[in-house]
């Protein structure tokens, strides 16, 4: 009975959290956030499918969740010609299916091998795809992209699927089920012998186990959930355009799941969630907000493999450990010369962003924190740079401080 | 008596060098069996064609009968024939248990099962309990296996390499890099969890070998120069030229 209780608890906290977003986040902007972030919960887990669970790195998944959405939204639009009476509710799992077929396909190619030859090989059939995307106009739509309408199709329990409330749960459903099921898959022998071909793919063959079988399965998987993603943003959005399935895309999906974890089950949803977040909000305030995405990149990569998901464990085991206040002096220290190198950088990109890009044609007066500055003029460029360079400086000397705390820590 | 095991005119090549020259065995079931050889004399490739890391140039190798020779590694292990490595090569990121886990799934029949949740399998929590008491590790139960110390990543190795029940076990160098009490207890422990199996290992240590061998190989530049009891090997003038002398002596 507590096992199952604890067992439970989780999915129900996530039920809940699903249910109870829009009533805190009501409007419509927010809603539609929320889905994106949906769809791309389930795009990141289904790319850690193949990165953190079974150690391949794939740099073109974005095929997979592209083509699932393309294939959904003919779907919807041939339903709506036909008149066939198939809810949008279902559309996700066209996507789903479109993904695995195109899965088994190529990945019949790409799995024979690991490593490196993997990657090499996503990234062939990633540019070969979203090339022909430019070729087959009929199928992919050119620069427009293919609309549709989602509210013509045969109504769900009375739901037209017209708001974009509706459309929130209709992803939060189908991402709770997704979560659910690549978490379950995880905990199955399958799930294991990825791990175990991560580790070492060479023994697993010597325990009885064909290492591109298991590499193949998990392609497959990962190309399936990658695909309802898709098909959920193409009902989302009723538009899929080539942008979906191309390199960018195939970099964002790395890029959160790294950002949030990928040695961790949790990380990517964290960082699908962050990374959409900040895509949404970031791109209304600076221009430059794909240069900060890559000094997040970097900055995770070199200072905090474990991501997000990782970091946050750390500090879970300290805080059950009872001795998180022991680290409270060493941060209280570091953060102030954090905060400044971050304001300096801030400064500098957006000073220079604007004498780069903007000040031709609009002049190098801008707001900067709030305040009016002349990007022109030397003295906000000698702030920016006193901030920065003071600020990594202290954070250099200060650093001891935190390593000695964790120090302090695991050796008490 | 049965035969568990034969190589028969084994050849193998890389380039223009020949490293097996025409190696003719064979062991019985049940029979333990030590091949000894200086270094360089080929006794880890035989290991891998035998197991299928590599394939032979030419010749056979069978398997209670049944050719296995070109075969990928899986498929061999799935007709009961495992192997241990040298170099020790364990799953370095997964605990001790999920490691002996993962070397039960296959000859349990889970298989690529992806609906079954791996926790409820019984016969793969007990078979993992019992092997983790054999090689005595239950109490690093949940110690990854990068950070176990040498003996037990060896020990590991063992577990890992006999965690399918095969009957044909093959250690390659089980006690390298042991000291004398570790190797004792290895000795133990391959003798413990061989039994009644056919074991194949090479060995350099002698001790070991003439304790534990009903007979050996003597492998030389690619050739198997003698096989038989230690006793008779202990007293074969071609083997101590060969080889043996240089041991003692080192």
């Amino acid at each position: 009975m507590t096992s199952s209780l604890r067992f439970l608890w989780p999915w129900l906290a996530l039920a809940m959290l699903f249910a109870g977003a829009p009533q805190i986040y009501s409007s419509g902007s927010a809603l539609t956030m929320m889905s994106v972030m949906g769809e791309m919960i389930i795009f990141a887990l289904s790319f850690n499918m193949l990165l953190g669970q079974t150690g391949l790195l794939s740099f073109g998944h974005a095929v997979y969740f592209g083509l699932g959405g393309f294939v959904a939204i003919h779907a919807m639009n041939a339903f709506i010609r036909a008149k066939v009476g198939v809810p949008v509710v279902i559309i996700p799992l066209v996507g789903g299916a479109a993904g695995l077929a195109f899965g088994v396909l190529f990945g019949l190619i790409s799995t024979r091998r690991a490593g490196l030859v993997f990657s090499m090989i996503s990234l062939g059939l990633g540019e070969l795809v979203s090339s022909s995307s430019f070729i087959l106009r009929s199928f992919f739509g050119g620069e427009e992209g293919i609309t549709t309408n989602r509210t013509k199709l045969a109504p769900f329990f009375g739901h037209k699927f017209g708001s974009q409330i509706e459309v929130y749960y209709l992803v939060a459903v189908w991402c709770f089920f997704c979560i659910a099921a690549m978490y379950a898959l995880t905990r199955t022998p399958f799930g294991r012998m990825c791990n175990a071909v991560r580790e070492n793919g060479e023994r697993v063959e010597y325990v009885g186990y064909s290492a591109q079988t298991i590499r193949f399965i998990a392609f497959s998987f990962s190309a399936f959930f990658a695909g309802i993603a898709g098909g959920l943003t193409a009902v989302n959005f009723e538009i899929m355009n080539a942008q979906q399935l191309g390199a960018q895309q195939s970099g964002l999906v790395l890029l959160m799941s790294y950002i949030g974890g990928i040695g961790h089950f949790a990380g990517p949803i964290l960082g699908a969630i962050l990374i959409t977040f900040l895509q949404i909000t970031l791109s209304d305030v600076t221009n430059a907000w794909q240069l900060y995405f890559g000094l997040l990149f970097i900055g995770f990569v070199l200072f905090a493999p474990g991501g997000l998901a990782g970091w946050l464990m750390l500090h879970r085991d300290a805080a059950l450990k009872r001795e998180l206040w022991r680290l409270a002096p060493a941060y209280g220290m570091v953060a102030p010369a954090l905060a400044a190198s971050f304001a300096g950088a801030v400064m500098l990109i957006e000073l220079a962003e604007r004498q780069l890009a903007l000040a031709r044609s609009e002049g190098s007066a801008m707001r900067l924190f709030g305040f009016e500055v002349d990007a022109a003029s030397m003295g906000p460029w000698l702030m920016g740079l006193v901030l920065f360079c003071g600020g990594v400086g202290l954070t250099w000397l200060v650093w001891p401080k935190v390593t000695g705390a964790w120090g302090s820590l695991t050796s008490a | 008596m049965a035969v568990a095991l034969a190589l028969i005119d084994l050849n193998k090549s890389f380039g223009l060098t020949q490293i097996i020259r025409g190696v003719s065995l064979q062991v019985a079931a049940g029979e333990r069996h030590a091949i000894i050889g200086p270094n360089g004399a080929g006794k880890s490739t035989l290991f891998h064609l035998i197991s299928g890391r590599l394939a032979p140039t030419s010749g056979e190798v069978r398997l209670n009968g049944e050719r296995i020779d070109g075969l990928p590694p899986f498929e061999i292990y799935r007709r009961g024939l495992s192997r241990s490595f040298q170099i020790t090569n364990i799953f370095p990121r997964m605990s001790v248990y999920e490691n002996l886990r993962c070397a039960t799934l296959w000859s349990l029949g889970h298989k690529y099962a992806f609906w079954t949740p791996l926790d409820r399998l019984r016969d793969v929590g007990e078979r993992t309990d019992w092997l983790m008491e054999c090689i005595g590790l239950t109490a690093r139960r949940d110690v990854q296996a990068a950070v176990l110390t040498y003996a037990e990543q060896r020990a590991l190795e063992i577990g890992v390499t006999i965690g399918g029940g095969a009957n044909v076990v093959m250690l390659d160098e089980p006690t390298a890099g042991m000291n004398a009490g570790e190797s004792e207890q290895a000795v133990a422990l391959i003798r413990q969890v061989t039994e009644g199996k056919t074991l194949v290992m090479v060995e350099h240590d002698m001790d070991v070998v003439f304790n534990l061998a009903d007979r050996i190989s003597v492998l030389v530049y690619g050739r198997v120069i003698a096989t038989d009891t230690p006793a008779r090997i202990r007293e074969n003038e071609e083997v101590r030229e060969a080889y043996l002398g240089q041991a003692s002596g080192a």
